[in-house]
This record gives C-alpha cells, sequence and structure tokens, in this order.
C-alpha cells in the first residue's frame, strides 16, 4: 500500500470556542485525538458538530482557543496550507472534471510528478472500488458511486486527518448501511485518522471508536460506543442513546448508587447518575426495551393504552398512567387501545439524572 | 467562501473596491452636475455656480412644453403598461401551463424582441408604421413600445405562474370556476405580486425607452425623453441651464419610479429576467 | 332506459383529441400577444428584408447592399462600430467579474446593486446629456484633475471617441455585471471549499474551478452586453462626432431613412446591421461548446 500517511501523534482542540455575533456555536471545546482513532462529532442540528469541522478544516476561523497537530498550530493555517482530506455532505465534485481527474485534484495543486499521480490514483480507486468509472463525470454516476470519488479524492492526498461530513445523509437507507460498511472497511485498511460528523446514533455507535457527543455548542461526553450506551452521563446524551422515557420527579432516597424517585404517586428505583440530593428534581430515563408488560400486583405500573403502532417483528405502544406520565413500550403481541396495561421494569437498567434545567 | 486574510489579498480587494468607489462617485457627480447647473443663475469656470434661481425650470416648462409633454408621456406609459399587462400575463399563463407543438417556436417569438436592441428592429418598425400612416401618432407610439415590453412581462410572469400548484387550480375549477373567475378569484390576487413587479419594471423601462419612441413620434407624440434629446441636439440655440432642468425633470419623473419599484423587486431582476435561457 | 353518454366506440372528439396534445381554451391564450408580436416584429423585419432588396435608385435588387458596401462613408460604419463596442463590453466584463466576487460576499447588496442600476434607468440620453456637463473643459472632472495637478490642459472628452468610450461604459456596466454576478453566484461555494481543502490558493481555486464553470456565462453576458453596445445611437450623436469617428451604424440608417427618406436604404443597412451582431453572437455561442455547459454544483445523490 503506498498511500502512507504523515505520522503524527494527536490532534488537540484547545478550549476552541467560535462565535457568530452574539450567537455561540461553539463554546470551550476540548478535545485530543489519537493517530488512527476514527471519532463521531454526535448531536442534533445546531449542537455545533459542523461547526466543529469547518473550523478544524480552516473553512471558519477559531473566535477562541486553538487547534494542533502534535507541536504545530494549525488554526492560524489557512486551508489550503492544512493538508487535511475532507469529504462534503453534498460531495462537492468538481462538475466539470472526470473521476480521475476529480481525484487527482489535490495531487495537481501540489504539483505531484505525473507517474506517482497516475499511480495514486489508481491505488485510490481501487480502495473504493470505482475503477472503470475513471473517466465519467459527476453527473453520469449514482449517489454511492459520487460518494466514493468523495472519498478517494480525499484519502488519495495521504492527509494526516479525514473529515467527513455527514456524507450518507443524502443516500437511501439501504445504500446507507452499504457505505457505511464500505467507511468502515477503507478505515481499516488505511488507518487514517477519522472525524466523522453525523446525527445518527447508530452510524455513530457502528463506525467510531470514540464518539463525542455536542449540544448547544459544548461536548456533553465523551466516549466509547459501548460507554455512551450504557452509561451515558447527561439527560441528553441518554435521550440521543434511545432512552425516549423521560419522567420528571422528586428524589425521595439515594444511598448505594441507586436512588428512588418519585413521578406523580409512581415510585421508580434505578441507578443514580450524578448528584441528586433528597427532594431536588430528576429524571428517570427508561428505554423502551426495558419497559416490560406484566400482570397486575407487586410493583407494577397500571396504564392505559393509547396507541399502538404495528412494526413487523414487534408492536411499539404509548399508554399512561394514572398519574398522568407518558410512556412509550414495546409488546411481542397487541394490546389493545384503552386496554389496561401494568407495566414493570428492572432497576438496575433505570438511569436517573439530576434535572440540571 | 473563503475569505483570505493575506496581505496580497486585503490589497486586491482594496483595488476593486477603489473601482467600485471611483465608478459610484463619477455616477453621482455626474448626476450631481446637471441638478446643480439647473438651479445656477449662470455658471462659467468655476467650481459652482455664481447665485441660485428656479427660473430655469419655469423657462424650460414653457419652452418646451413640458406640461403638455408631460401628459403624453404619462399617458403613453400607462397605455403601454396596462395593455403588455393584458397581453403578457394571459400568455404566459398559457405558456406556463401549456406543452403544445410549436411551443419553442412561440417562446423564441417571444425572445427575439428582447435579445435584438431596439434600434435593430426599430428602423423596419418604423418604415411599416410610415407606409401605413401611424407613425407620427400617439398609437403609433405605444404600438412600437409594446414590442420589447410585451415579452418582458411575459418572460418575468412565467416563473410566477410555474410556481402556483396547479392543484390549486384543479380545486377551483372542481368547485365550480370556469376560466374567467379563475383569473379574477385565484388568479389575480396570488398573482399580485409578480405583476406588481414587472408592470413597475416596464413603466420604468419604458419612461427611458429612446430609440422606439425616437424612430416613431411625431411632434405632437414625443414622450419626455425623446423631447430630452432634441433639446440636447439643438443645444447651441437654448440656455443649457434650461436643458438642464428639464433633465431634473426627466430624472424626477424616472427615479420617484424606480423608488417605487425597488420596494418590491430585487434590482437584479430588472437586468436578469431576459437573460432565462430556453437551454434548460 | 336511454343512455345519457355517447358510446365511446366513436373514439374522443376533436376537442379532446387536441386537448391531449395541449391545445384547448387556454392555449387559446397566446394567440393575441403573439400575434401582435408577428405583425409588429416579425412582419417589419420581413418587410424591411423584402424592401432591402428593392432599391429607390439603382440596377439590380443587390443595389443598397453595393453601394453599402462601396462607399466607405457607409461601410466603414461597421469598423466605428465595432472598435467602440467591442472594447467597450470586453472592459466591463473584465471589470465585472473581480467586482462581482467581491460582492458575493458581501451581505446586503441591494444598495450597491441599486446603485448600479441607476445608469439603465436613468437611460443613455440622460447619461449622454449629464457627461456633456461633466466631461467638459470646465467640468467637474476636468477641474479636479487640474487641482490635483494630474494634467495641465483639460482632457478632451467631448464630441470624440471618448465621450462615447465612457458613456457606453457608464450604461453597459451595470448590465454587465448584474448578469456576471448571477452567474458567480450560482456556483455551488462547497466547490471552492472542497479546493481549498485539497490545497488550492485563491487564484488555483479560480483558475481551476470559478473559470471553467464560468465561461459559457461569461459567452452569454458577452453576447448580450456587446448585441447593446453595438446599437448604440443617441450617445454617438450628442457626445461623440457623428459625421467622422463615432458615425456608427445606427446612424447611417437613421439618416437613410429621415433624411434621404431611402427606407429601402434604411431597411439594408438595419438587415446588414442585425447582421453583423449575429454573426459575433454565433460565433461565440460556438465556441461555447469547447466549454463544459452542465449544471456547476457539486452533484449531489
Amino acid at each position: 500500500m503506498t498511500i502512507a500517511l504523515s505520522k503524527f501523534d494527536e490532534v488537540r482542540l484547545d478550549h476552541v470556542s467560535r462565535d457568530f455575533g452574539t450567537l455561540n456555536a461553539l463554546r470551550d471545546v476540548s478535545l485530543t485525538i489519537k493517530r488512527g482513532e476514527f471519532i463521531a462529532l454526535l448531536g442534533p442540528s445546531g449542537c455545533g458538530k459542523s461547526t466543529t469541522l469547518n473550523c478544524i478544516a480552516g473553512l471558519l476561523p477559531v473566535t477562541g482557543g486553538s487547534i494542533w497537530l502534535d507541536k504545530s498550530r494549525v488554526d492560524t493555517l489557512r486551508p489550503e496550507e492544512r493538508g487535511f482530506g475532507m469529504v462534503f455532505q453534498n460531495y462537492a465534485l468538481f462538475p466539470h472534471l472526470n473521476v480521475r481527474q476529480n481525484i487527482g485534484f489535490g495531487l495537481k495543486m501540489r504539483n505531484t510528478p505525473r507517474t506517482e499521480m497516475e499511480r495514486k490514483v489508481d491505488e485510490a480507486l481501487a480502495l473504493v472500488r470505482l475503477q472503470g468509472q475513471e473517466h465519467k463525470l459527476p453527473g453520469q454516476l449514482s449517489g454511492g458511486q459520487q460518494q466514493r470519488v468523495a472519498i478517494a479524492r480525499a484519502i488519495v492526498i495521504e492527509p494526516p486527518l479525514v473529515l467527513m461530513d455527514e456524507p450518507l445523509s443524502n443516500l437511501d437507507a439501504k445504500l446507507r448501511l452499504e457505505m457505511r460498511a464500505e467507511i468502515r472497511r477503507i478505515h481499516n485498511e488505511l488507518g487514517a485518522t477519522t472525524i466523522y460528523v453525523t446525527h445518527d446514533q447508530d452510524e455513530a455507535l457502528s463506525l467510531a471508536d470514540r464518539i463525542v457527543v455536542l449540544r448547544d455548542g459544548m461536548i456533553r461526553q465523551v466516549g466509547s460506543p459501548k460507554e455512551l450506551y450504557e452509561s451515558p452521563s447527561h439527560l441528553d446524551v441518554a435521550d440521543f442513546m434511545g432512552f425516549r422515557n423521560k419522567l420528571k420527579g422528586t428524589v425521595v432516597s439515594n444511598h448505594g448508587g441507586h436512588a428512588v424517585i418519585d413521578v406523580e404517586g409512581a415510585q421508580f428505583r434505578g441507578l443514580a447518575q450524578g448528584d441528586l440530593p433528597v427532594g431536588s428534581s430528576a429524571f428517570v430515563a427508561i428505554r423502551p426495551d426495558d419497559l416490560m408488560l406484566s400482570e397486575s400486583g407487586g410493583n407494577a405500573l397500571k396504564a392505559t393504552v393509547e396507541t399502538i403502532e404495528y412494526r413487523g417483528r414487534e408492536f411499539v405502544g404509548t399508554a399512561r398512567s394514572a398519574q398522568g406520565a407518558d410512556f412509550v413500550f414495546r409488546s411481542h403481541h397487541s394490546v389493545e387501545p384503552g386496554g389496561a396495561i401494568h407495566l414493570t421494569v428492572d432497576g438496575e437498567r433505570v438511569l436517573i439524572f439530576a434535572d440540571k434545567a | 467562501m473563503i475569505r483570505d486574510t493575506t496581505m496580497g489579498a486585503k490589497l486586491w480587494a482594496t483595488a476593486v473596491w477603489a473601482v467600485v468607489g471611483f465608478f459610484i462617485l463619477n455616477l453621482f457627480a455626474m448626476i450631481g452636475t446637471v441638478i446643480v447647473s439647473s438651479f445656477g443663475t449662470r455658471w462659467l469656470g468655476t467650481w459652482l455656480p455664481a447665485g441660485w434661481t428656479t427660473r430655469w425650470y419655469s423657462s424650460a416648462w414653457a419652452e418646451f412644453q413640458l406640461g403638455d409633454i408631460l401628459i403624453v408621456s404619462f399617458q403613453v406609459v400607462g397605455l403601454v403598461v396596462l395593455i403588455s399587462g393584458i397581453l403578457g400575463v394571459t400568455a404566459a399563463y398559457a405558456l406556463a401551463r401549456r406543452e403544445f407543438p410549436g411551443k419553442r417556436l412561440v417562446m423564441l417569438l417571444f425572445l427575439l424582441p428582447l435579445l435584438i436592441p431596439p434600434i435593430t428592429f426599430g428602423i423596419p418598425l418604423a418604415t411599416v408604421l410610415y407606409q401605413t400612416g401611424l407613425a407620427g401618432t400617439f398609437w403609433g407610439v405605444v404600438a412600437a413600445n409594446l414590442v420589447p415590453t410585451v415579452p418582458f412581462v411575459i418572460l418575468v410572469m412565467i416563473p410566477f405562474i410555474e410556481q402556483i400548484d396547479p392543484k390549486i387550480e384543479a380545486a377551483a375549477r372542481v368547485f365550480g370556476a370556469n376560466t374567467f373567475k379563475l383569473f379574477i378569484h385565484v388568479l389575480l390576487p396570488l398573482l399580485l405580486p409578480g405583476i406588481l413587479a414587472s408592470l413597475l419594471l416596464v413603466l420604468v423601462r419604458t419612461i427611458a425607452m429612446f430609440e422606439l419612441t425616437f424612430l416613431v413620434a411625431g411632434p405632437t407624440s414625443q414622450t419626455l425623453v425623446v423631447a430630452l434629446y432634441y433639446a440636447v441636439f439643438a443645444a447651441g440655440v437654448r440656455a443649457v441651464q434650461s436643458i438642464d432642468a428639464m433633465a431634473v425633470i426627466y430624472m424626477a419623473t424616472t427615479l420617484v419610479w424606480l423608488l417605487v419599484a425597488l420596494r418590491f423587486v430585487n434590482p437584479a431582476q430588472i437586468v436578469t429576467r431576459a437573460k432565462q435561457q430556453p437551454a434548460h | 332506459m336511454h343512455s345519457t353518454f355517447q358510446a365511446s366506440s366513436q373514439g374522443p372528439s376533436l376537442r379532446q383529441r387536441l386537448a391531449a396534445n395541449g391545445l384547448d381554451a387556454v392555449t387559446l391564450l397566446v394567440v393575441p400577444a403573439a400575434f401582435f408580436l408577428v405583425l409588429l416584429f416579425i412582419y417589419p423585419f420581413a418587410f424591411g428584408l423584402v424592401l432591402s432588396f428593392e432599391p429607390k435608385a439603382g440596377t439590380s435588387w443587390l443595389s443598397n447592399y453595393t453601394r453599402f458596401f462601396s462607399d466607405p462613408f457607409l461601410y466603414e460604419t461597421i469598423a466605428k462600430t465595432l472598435w467602440l463596442s467591442v472594447p467597450t463590453t470586453l472592459l466591463n466584463l473584465f471589470l465585472a467579474v473581480p467586482i462581482a466576487f467581491r460582492v458575493r460576499l458581501m451581505r446586503n447588496q441591494r444598495v450597491l446593486t441599486a446603485i448600479l442600476v441607476l445608469p439603465i434607468t436613468l437611460g443613455t440620453v440622460l447619461v449622454a446629456e449629464g457627461l456633456l456637463n461633466y466631461l467638459g473643459p470646465q467640468g467637474w472632472l476636468n477641474r479636479t484633475l487640474m487641482t490635483f495637478g494630474l494634467v495641465d490642459q483639460p482632457l478632451r472628452l467631448l464630441h470624440n471617441y471618448w465621450g462615447v468610450f465612457i458613456s457606453l461604459l457608464l450604461t453597459g456596466f451595470p448590465f454587465t455585471f448584474l448578469l456576471t454576478l448571477s452567474y458567480v453566484t450560482g456556483i455551488d461555494p462547497a466547490l471552492e471549499q472542497a479546493a481549498a481543502t485539497l490545497g488550492a490558493n485563491a487564484s488555483q481555486r479560480f483558475r481551476h474551478v470559478y473559470l471553467p464553470l464560468l465561461m459559457p456565462g461569461f459567452a452569454i453576458t458577452f453576447c448580450l452586453s456587446f448585441v447593446q453596445a453595438f446599437s448604440v445611437f443617441p450617445s454617438a450623436v450628442l457626445l461623440g462626432a457623428p459625421a467622422g469617428p463615432t458615425r456608427v451604424i445606427s446612424i447611417a440608417a437613421y439618416q437613410a431613412a429621415f433624411e434621404e427618406y431611402d427606407y429601402s436604404m434604411a431597411s439594408a443597412i438595419a438587415m446588414i446591421m442585425g447582421f453583423v451582431q449575429l454573426a459575433i453572437v454565433v460565433a461565440i455561442l460556438a465556441s461555447r461548446g469547447l466549454f463544459y455547459r452542465g449544471p456547476a454544483s457539486g452533484a449531489k445523490g
């Protein structure tokens, strides 16, 4: 493999902030990325993930803080001087150049000798499996093919860092899954340090070595996919990781890592995340998968079914308890809207978060 | 867009803005000269006139019969606006909503008068009008000015009409509207901004339209811009200041409508509507 | 029981068949405007063409044309008009491009574009009158230049080539600029960003990305602006030397019609004028075929 990547040890964002007038798009973002890591920046729209990427690429200047590649400062460099590869959301392929010329553009800007350029472009084409399409114009390619050209164009210049801005969001569901596997394969073969922006939790969980969850311009949590999935540290991160039931209540007791919350008369027991003084306001977070339908009795909560949807393998429904709390639950068999059900949940699967609003 | 912040880039930006500034400065100075001159008593060899007066306006008014000319101008412009509106909007509707054999030819027919400059087709047009005795009359002038404005309205209105969901019209028909009622109750209200925009642009262009009126007008059917031309042409005979006063009156009539138009329309549309290419 | 509907075994009626081809009452709405234009645009052209072959005096049906091309006073008008229209159009285009690139970065473009549209709205006659004041030996421009010591004598800018040249720049620039601006802003900004991340600096981005994508637009802009400039008339008379260096072809046509009352000759000159414009436009558009003409976006899936 002659596409070898520049040697460096880490990329560091140091208290980076970015303001648009009075809007704080990024606030005090600090992050260290090791060579070869695949990092996903995950969050809802407006959280600052694309802004972070654009700052790293140099397409937006930072208004505070700095960005480092080992010991060299890069945020003062123009984008054409940083040498990072970037894959854009709508690919941004040059419409007047064919596939070969698109891929070779960065090499041409570096005055790479002809033979070497041809060789590297051939390798990149092989890596993304587009041999045979090289003389076509972007307009003649399908979405998936255009995406591969965009990826090839970014990696052929052997950048220290590859930046991807929601590259799969324009593809249909099936293609998205295929391309996701492709991206992971290319990363494994090449070992390139990659920063990948997405709002899709599944993508982040399946692709990344580490996930950075952002909200309102700030980092909420950084961790491996497993850590984030099982132990989200904030309510909004939990929300992102599938804890769709969030019930607000008051802390009744808290010791030994477990807390009990009173939600309008119903009591829930779960794992305490953070500081939860008795009497304070808190949220109970439960995954729909963890809510089980049971026979009445014991600690089961009575609820009335409001809606039920057939999803093929299972049913997903909403229900409302006597106290007025709303739940999303799953079930293997149908239940009648308006019917009464009993819900239980294993306390070890419930997370309790302090109400920091 | 990427903002370059090197010294070279900043110098280049300054140079570009300097050219723009120079252009605008000269433009305003040129307009200013005319205004200042029209209000001056005598102006020879000094930066500003010796004194100030408004008598040139009254003398120009009388000498050039500006009252009559203004009336004729507004009549011409008014009729051109009205007729091109009616002809143009209806034709635009047909072109926006129907595909028919020969449509490309018809579109070409409507595109040509906008691409070919007025004087090129004005001379043959004037010849025909002279042969048929329409030249030199009020209606001849109106007819000549309609040639570029009808296509203009059509080309501006077609995108506006295409924006209206045909299902709205279908709904109106389902509930009993015939074509006339459809126009009055559904289309006209929805199209009003577009119609207003295009008619204002027609108005502004017709006030300034020189060549067509010049070739076709007679002594009683001149518009203000043509009268101004003749005044400047024969400038040796008259005081420059009264010609300038007339020019200021002309500017005022144009600028008033330009300002009204700018409230509704992006200035770029005044120019780029003619560029809708058939090469979709 | 009677059926209230005709059996469809007769096939669709004429009306239905026409409607299927797009011809119904609505289509007829296009007729008044089309008829009007055929009457007042196509017919005069055809009439003029035929008339040009019926010379007032002369031996053959080509007399007008031979007379035009053998009389230097007449055929030189083509060269003089080109000598005015081509440089001003090129200069306007070269100025418009960098200015358009700057202006597209501005947030509030309306004020600037409104100011630049002013010369178009005022029209060529007013601009001519204004320049007669402004560019005169005692006018503000010469005064300023002399005050700053840039010239010793006032510049002779009136009643010669330069007056008309300046007037063409003033009235032509806004149109050229606005067209160029619309082409420039039509290019997907992500393309420039992609090129930058791949190492292209500003001039490389212009050369390798913008220029190829803008060439077709520039060709069209040149054609439209050139055609306007080629038909220059009132400025050539008022600001220039209509008997000499600025005797443009429209003046020749006008004189034939309204001073010599030779409508046949005037039509011939108008035809020649149209033909020259057409030839140049066709030449430019044909060379456009050498450039990329597709969409100027980054090709989304």
